[in-house]
């Protein structure tokens, strides 16, 4: 039971995509300028992931060996364009911020990463959860990022102001602060990530000891 | 005129990586010596420029007259992915030093956000005002993006030729710091925002 768990939560920080592995960039700087941005993107994420996960492993045994990136690809790409199609439909106002990067989910390497290493070589309740975990993990990065951008460059949380339009500071909205944001919360987090594994080293060899 | 100023608009103005955050993994990626950016930067030059071509040509003889717009992005992308199949089998007969020069970045570029993402811009967009659809204006506004991202590449590169010997705290080490840094030249390329 805690290997499964174990499954679910470690793409949440040990082996978040975005912050540690450094997978999904593109839409990690472009689309979170808002917290709202930043869950709608993670949430287009978390569904591809999950079902292009739970297909690929169920047909493992059914795609050859030499064809199977172009396998995996088409797979993506036809529950990107369901997305897309169902986002264009019901929430135009999210369709027309993501723009050009819905489409795109099809290059993120966090899908066709997941889908060669993990996918590929598990069964299906397996590759679900990690499917699952992964997006959540790219979720939380994305409205990690948001909301330090909203924020300062916005003022507000989810769309409610509550600094001054007078104090922000728009950089942090625009294309530099992306970089720089990103930067420091990947910073911030492999730090912590770093401080929690040598805790767990220092307890091990304590144990050891007795 | 008009395609002059296209050209200094998708080089410097709307930079592909600095300003539209298209094609960040390369440029995380492969961007740590001036050599292989350059490399990194013909190959997808080549890349981009053919399959805008083809992509264009698909979406304006088969894809609008034929109604079914929907399968833009399986088709994208998978002409992409043999397009970049075949320039590596046609590269490795017809010009071995070539393909030696620009070798692992090839396959790579199937992955790579940029190709797709200016294949699926130029559908949205006219390049030109009063142009319309035009494949040509389209190939050529992909080129002058190409020649976009390899500027901002290989000027990247060149500056964390210098990060590595630089001493800071050990979780800021490798991408974080690369990160800031390319904030810092994006501001810098803001200072291009009214020229066109």
């Amino acid at each position: 039971m805690s290997n499964k768990l174990n499954i679910l939560t470690r793409g949440f920080f040990k082996e978040n995509p975005a912050l540690i592995l450094v997978l999904g960039c593109c839409p990690t700087l472009a689309v979170t300028t808002s917290v709202n941005n930043a869950l709608g993107m993670g949430a287009a994420t978390t569904f591809v992931l999950l079902l292009s996960n739970i297909l690929i492993s169920a047909l493992k045994n059914v795609i050859p060996n030499k064809v199977r990136i172009p396998c995996y690809i088409v797979i993506i790409a036809t529950f990107v364009s369901m997305i897309d199609l169902i986002i264009q439909g019901f929430l135009p106002a999210l369709s027309a911020s993501l723009g050009v990067f819905i489409p795109l989910i099809v290059v993120n390497c966090i899908v066709l990463g997941r889908a060669e290493a993990f996918a590929s070589k598990n069964n299906v309740f397996d590759s679900m959860l990690d499917g699952l975990g992964m997006g959540i993990g790219f979720t939380i990065a994305l409205v990690l990022i948001g909301a330090v951008r909203e924020v300062l460059g916005a003022g507000s949380f989810m769309g409610f102001q509550f600094i001054p339009s007078e104090y922000n500071m728009l950089i942090f909205v625009l294309a530099p602060g992306a970089f720089i944001v990103f930067g420091f919360v990947m910073a911030l987090v492999r730090h912590l990530v770093n401080i929690s594994e040598e805790r767990k080293k220092l307890k091990k060899a304590e144990n050891n000891r007795h | 005129m008009e395609y002059i100023l296209m050209i200094i608009g998708a080089v410097l103005v709307n930079n592909i990586i600095l300003v539209q955050f298209l094609g960040i993994c390369p440029f995380l990626g492969v961007s740590s010596k001036v050599n292989t950016a350059l490399g990194m930067g013909a190959a997808v030059t080549f890349v981009m420029a053919l399959a805008t071509l083809v992509t264009s040509l698909l979406q304006k003889y088969v894809l609008v007259p034929l109604g079914i717009t929907y399968l833009q992005t399986i088709l994208f992308i998978l002409v992409i992915a043999s397009l970049v199949q075949m320039v590596e089998i046609m590269l490795k007969k017809v010009s071995p030093s070539l393909y030696r020069a620009l070798g692992v970045f090839l396959p790579l570029i199937t992955t790579n956000c940029a190709v797709l993402g200016v294949a699926i811009n130029v559908t949205q967009q006219t390049i030109i005002a009063g142009h319309g659809f035009s494949v040509i204006d389209n190939t050529l506004y992909a080129v002058s993006i190409a020649i976009g991202f390899t500027l901002a590449i290989v000027i990247f590169a060149g500056l964390r030729e210098q990060l590595e010997l630089v001493d800071i705290p050990k979780g800021m080490k490798g991408v974080p710091i690369a990160l800031i840094t390319a904030g810092i030249l994006a501001m810098a390329f803001m200072g291009f925002a009214n020229l066109v």
